[in-house]
């Protein structure tokens, strides 16, 4: 099967990452997956100044992801949507599970990622990004989180859908996945299928995932490694 | 010897490695988990992004990025934040609530003093951490390197960097301090304090180390840009000087204040 933009099956968009691209927050990402681009921030911890938001015995996690203006087609209104909501909602739940977040009682640590350009995927890639950019900010966590999506079209399975793929797949589904622990923190389906083809699409979304890993460690090692030499240990 | 040489061969990453979080550093119970480092089953794992580091079975990642981490027994520069009844809190770039109660001030503090005459809101001290707890980070002041710091200035940098602004054995705060003529006090948290000599040239100093602190033979480097640029007379630096004199004068005289509390005691 030939695919819209002429990619096997199982091949990921082009994909790049980078850690560290802003000066200004304390840990930063940039993920382009094909067209799809997410710039990520993240600060903390730090003391989180309306009190009754604190949290005793851990810290809380605010995750935040707005689609900019001129990243459709059509110019998008600024500001949160119902849309914006549930992706930052889902977005807090995928990364949560790896963090220590009970290292940092009463403080907050804040996400901040933006979609510069969308071009379907936008979920998983500003996963993607928050999870280099917390890493890169020094926070203490489990493990990396990987995001991506896969479906079914025509009877195979695909990886990665983008445009089109979107309206022609039985079923898209996005997820977030813990490699070390082999363990799923995000599983969306927008569609339907058999079990044994949500099966299927999951461990096609696995394979992709141990790719996007890999890219997203070589990236902070890539930002990271010149200080490696001299800092005192 | 032969059982070191079989234990450092069961590493998965090797000393001064760079890892990330989650990158697995050794598979194996003759291990301990040491900062920044978490077992899960057999394994050992790095919780964050830094450079992997073993000493005595000890396993610890020294971290490349991040904010301060509160440890108990760091000595640390901060400011009062607001006074209450019993104590102060005091700001320090920490994420907790940093509190320094009355009974960790030296000396003997008569009931109904007026807590503002022993340290006031703005005032600088340098602190010890006491406790690190769920309700907030404990200080005291009882420790002989602690003490309020008056006048002089507050700059910043990233707590990850103060073993280097610091140096090995103090080397480069040393030089700093001999070349700048200040009188420098460096937190674990990242402030620090500068007093008389010349600041200007001190900050800037301080400041090239924290962002060319990647680079080899800092030392080196530092110790050049101080022959072009500290001359043997600090004399033409003196507006820094003078301007801080007066406020210093002033905090002076409450350091005084406290010396009297100390010496009720006695």
């Amino acid at each position: 099967m030939k695919r819209i933009d002429g990619r096997k099956p199982e091949e990921l968009r082009q994909l790049v990452v980078k850690a560290g691209v802003l000066e200004r927050a304390q840990g930063s990402a940039l993920v382009k997956l094909g067209r799809t681009t997410a710039l990520a921030a993240v600060y903390g911890p730090k003391r989180l100044f309306s009190k009754h938001q604190q949290i005793p015995n851990k810290g809380l996690l605010e995750a935040h992801y707005v689609m900019l203006p001129f990243s459709t087609d059509d110019r998008i209104r600024p500001g949160t949507s119902r849309r914006s909501t549930e992706i930052s909602k889902v977005m807090r739940l995928a990364l949560e599970p790896v963090l220590f977040l009970e290292e940092f009682p009463r403080a907050g640590i804040e996400i901040h990622v933006a979609i510069l350009q969308a071009e379907a995927g936008t979920r998983t890639a500003a996963i993607n990004a928050a999870s280099v950019a917390l890493a890169d900010a020094g926070i203490p966590m489990k493990d990396l989180v990987v995001s991506v999506s896969a479906g079914k079209i025509d009877g195979e399975y695909v990886l990665d859908l983008v445009g089109k793929e979107e309206e022609m797949t039985e079923c898209d589904l996005p997820i977030a996945y813990i490699p070390r622990e082999k363990k799923i923190s995000l599983l969306q389906m927008d569609g339907d299928m058999p079990l044994k083809d949500v099966k299927g699409v999951m461990n096609l979304a696995i394979k992709g995932c141990e790719i996007i890993y890999e890219k997203q460690k070589q990236a902070l090692k890539e930002r990271w490694i010149d200080q490696v030499k001299t800092t005192i240990v | 010897m032969a059982e070191t040489e079989q234990n450092t061969s069961a590493l998965i990453k090797a000393e001064r490695e760079f890892v990330v979080p989650g990158d697995k550093i050794v598979s194996s119970m003759e291990y301990l988990p040491g900062r920044n480092t978490f077992r899960d089953g057999d394994s050992i794992y790095s919780k964050r992004l830094g450079i992997m580091h073993l000493e005595n079975h000890v396993i610890s990642v020294v971290p490349l990025s991040g904010g301060y981490t509160a440890q108990v027994g760091d000595m640390v520069v901060g400011e009062i934040e607001d006074v209450q009844s019993n104590g102060w809190f005091v700001n320090m770039q920490a994420p907790q609530s940093c509190y320094l109660s009355l009974s960790g001030v030296r000396g003997f503090v008569r009931p109904g003093t007026d807590l503002t005459r022993i340290y006031n809101v703005s005032d600088l001290i340098y602190v010890k951490v006491v406790s690190v707890t769920n309700q907030g980070i404990g200080l005291s002041m009882q420790d002989d390197r602690a003490r309020k710091l008056s006048g002089g200035k507050m700059i910043y940098v990233e707590p990850v960097k103060v073993p280097r602004v610091i140096g090995k054995q103090g080397s480069m705060i040393s030089m700093i301090k001999r070349r700048t003529g200040s009188n420098i006090v460096v937190g674990q948290n990242g402030a620090i304090w500068l007093q008389g000599g010349d600041e200007a040239l001190a900050t800037t100093v301080i400041k090239m180390v924290e962002k060319e602190s990647h680079k080899e033979g800092l030392t080196d480097m530092i110790e050049k840009f101080l022959n072009e640029n500290a001359p043997p007379l600090p004399a033409n630096q003196l507006p820094s000087t003078t301007e801080a004199s007066p406020e210093a004068e002033s905090e002076n005289n409450l350091g005084g204040q406290i010396e009297k509390y100390g010496n009720e005691e006695n």
